[in-house]
Formats: C-alpha cells, structure tokens, sequence
C-alpha cells in the first residue's frame, strides 16, 4: 500500500478567482485535508481522469475524496462538473460541494436535487469546511460496506 | 517600551480600518488563519487582491470605453471584483461593487462611470490603509526581534556564568 497510516482525505478544490482558491486552500489545508487547487472545470476533470487511470494501475495517491467547487466560472460551470461527476459510473461516489458568492434558492435547490452533498455560501468560513468530515464519512462507510 | 507603542499603534490602527468600515469580519478571519507555518498569509493574500483588482479596474475602464459597451462583461468584471473583495474583508470597495451591478443590468452607461470612479476612490483607499497596515506591523515586528535579541543574548550570558 505505501500510504501513512494516518490517512488524510484528499480535496480537489476548483475556483476561477485566485484570491479564492488561496483562501480555500489555507482553510482546507488548516482543517487537516490533502489539497489539490484547480482554476477550471477542464482542468479538475483532466485531474480526475489521471486519478482514474492511476487507480487501475493501483496507485491511490492522488484518489480524491471530495470535490469542491465553485458555481459560476467562465466555460463549465461548477454545476456542469456535478453533472459530469454524477453521470459518470467511476467518479459519481465522489461527494460534490457547491459555494456561490450569490444566495439564489433556486440555484441552491438545483445543485442539491443534481447531487450536491451541500452548498457553501462565499466567502467560506472555516466552520463550513469543518462540516465537510460528515459528509466524508459517511460516504466512505458506504463504500465500506 | 519602544515595542509596545509600536504595537499598541499597530492595533489601534487596524481596530480604526475595522470601525471605519473599510474591513469587516472577514479580514479577521485571515488574521486568524495566519500561523508560524505561513507568516506571510495575509500579505500574501492582500497582494494577489491588489494585482487581481488593478487588472479588472483597467479591464472595467477599458470595457466602458467602448461605443456600445457590453454591459454583460461589465457585470461579470464587477461580479469577480465584489467576490474578491468580499474575499478579503474589503467592505466599502465590495459595497461600492453590489452599486455598481445594479446600475449594470440597467444598462446605464453614465451611472457605471460614475460607480467605477466610486470603486476605483475605495479601492485606492484600503489600498494605502492596508500598505499602511502592514508597515506598521513590520516595524512593530522588527523592533519585537531587535529587542528579544537583546535580551536573549543577555540571558544567555548570565547563563554562562557557571
């Protein structure tokens, strides 16, 4: 296996703005997860499909446990890379994090019918990325299982 | 006694940026995530706000310039400043920002110009309060070191005497 014992889980956060991806890169990092920090939605799944590939040659370092994301960046939006994550039978377990600068109830009501394991309002607090163990959790007891 | 003044300004400083509304709660959210491991964070931080904003402030002078002034890139150039912005505890230069937006899906050219120059007076503000800010805090660092020092090096000497 090669891994520490004490295995951290590993977060693919996706942002357009740079001064966003610096903060949700400190807070992650603060909060114990392994990051990763991507500014486009081609570029996370470019990344996933790397990861995909390394695990059918049984490397699992790079395995991602929680996408981040944010909504509105130009090209795909964070809710295309839900959808493309939910769609897909390799990467759909991976639980999806919407944030927005905008509090848009139908927007939020679209991401969690799509999928999404919660919303996060900008800018992100460290409490928010707090919350994101359970969703973590959980999800990996499902696949324990 | 030299220190403390320095740091006694330091804070009452930064505790008058807060009161006069140019920083809000967010700022202290990245006081507080600074730590030995990264001491730089906020200047950092602050820094990639300062060369992010100058770019879009020129992309929004640019944009408005134009003869038929497309109203959607102008929105979208003020959405990710107001993000950023509020990213950062910059409160009056996001105030400014939400104003502005407004005025953008009213397609009103003359008020947009009027906000930009709004936005440009803010952000040119909390730019020299922070430059400021961080001046201040350096100094009152630099003297902590110069002084700890001092007096480390009288402690070890006494030490020594064995």
């Amino acid at each position: 296996m090669g891994m520490a014992g004490e295995s951290q889980f590993h977060v693919l956060a996706v942002d357009d703005s740079i001064i966003d991806r610096k903060w949700i890169e400190k807070l992650l990092k603060t909060s114990s997860f392994q990051v990763t920090v991507v500014d486009s939605v081609s570029k996370a799944l470019e990344f996933l499909g790397l990861q995909e590939a390394e695990q059918r040659n049984h490397h699992q370092e790079t395995k991602v446990n929680l996408i981040i994301t944010d909504y509105s960046m130009p090209g795909m939006t964070g809710y295309d890379l839900l959808k493309k994550i939910k769609g897909s039978t390799s990467l759909k377990g991976i639980p999806v994090v919407i944030m927005s600068s905008e509090n848009i109830p139908s927007r939020i009501n679209r991401c969690l019918e799509e999928g999404a394991e919660d919303f996060f309002l900008k800018p992100v607090q460290l409490s928010d990325v707090k919350r994101l163990r359970p969703h973590l959790l959980g999800w990996r007891t499902l696949v324990e299982i | 006694m030299e220190v403390v003044q320095m740091q006694r300004r330091f804070v009452e400083y930064a505790a008058s940026l807060f009161r006069e509304g140019f920083l809000d709660g967010q700022f202290t959210q990245l006081q507080q995530l600074q730590d030995e491991s990264n001491p730089d964070f906020v200047v950092e931080v602050v820094s990639l706000f300062f060369e992010d904003s100058e770019k879009l402030l020129n992309d929004l002078s640019r944009a408005l310039d134009q003869q038929n002034v497309d109203f959607k890139r102008v929105d979208s150039h003020v959405h990710q400043l107001k993000g950023s912005s509020s990213s950062i505890g910059a409160q009056r230069v996001k105030n400014a920002c939400i104003a502005f937006r407004n005025y953008c899906e009213e397609q009103n050219t003359d008020a947009c110009l009027s906000c930009l120059q709004q936005v440009k007076q803010e952000y040119s503000l909390v730019k020299s309060k922070l430059e400021t800010l961080f001046r201040v805090s350096a100094r009152s660092l630099l003297l902590k070191d110069k002084t700890n020092l001092e007096s480390g090096f009288q402690t070890s000497f006494s030490k020594s005497d064995c």
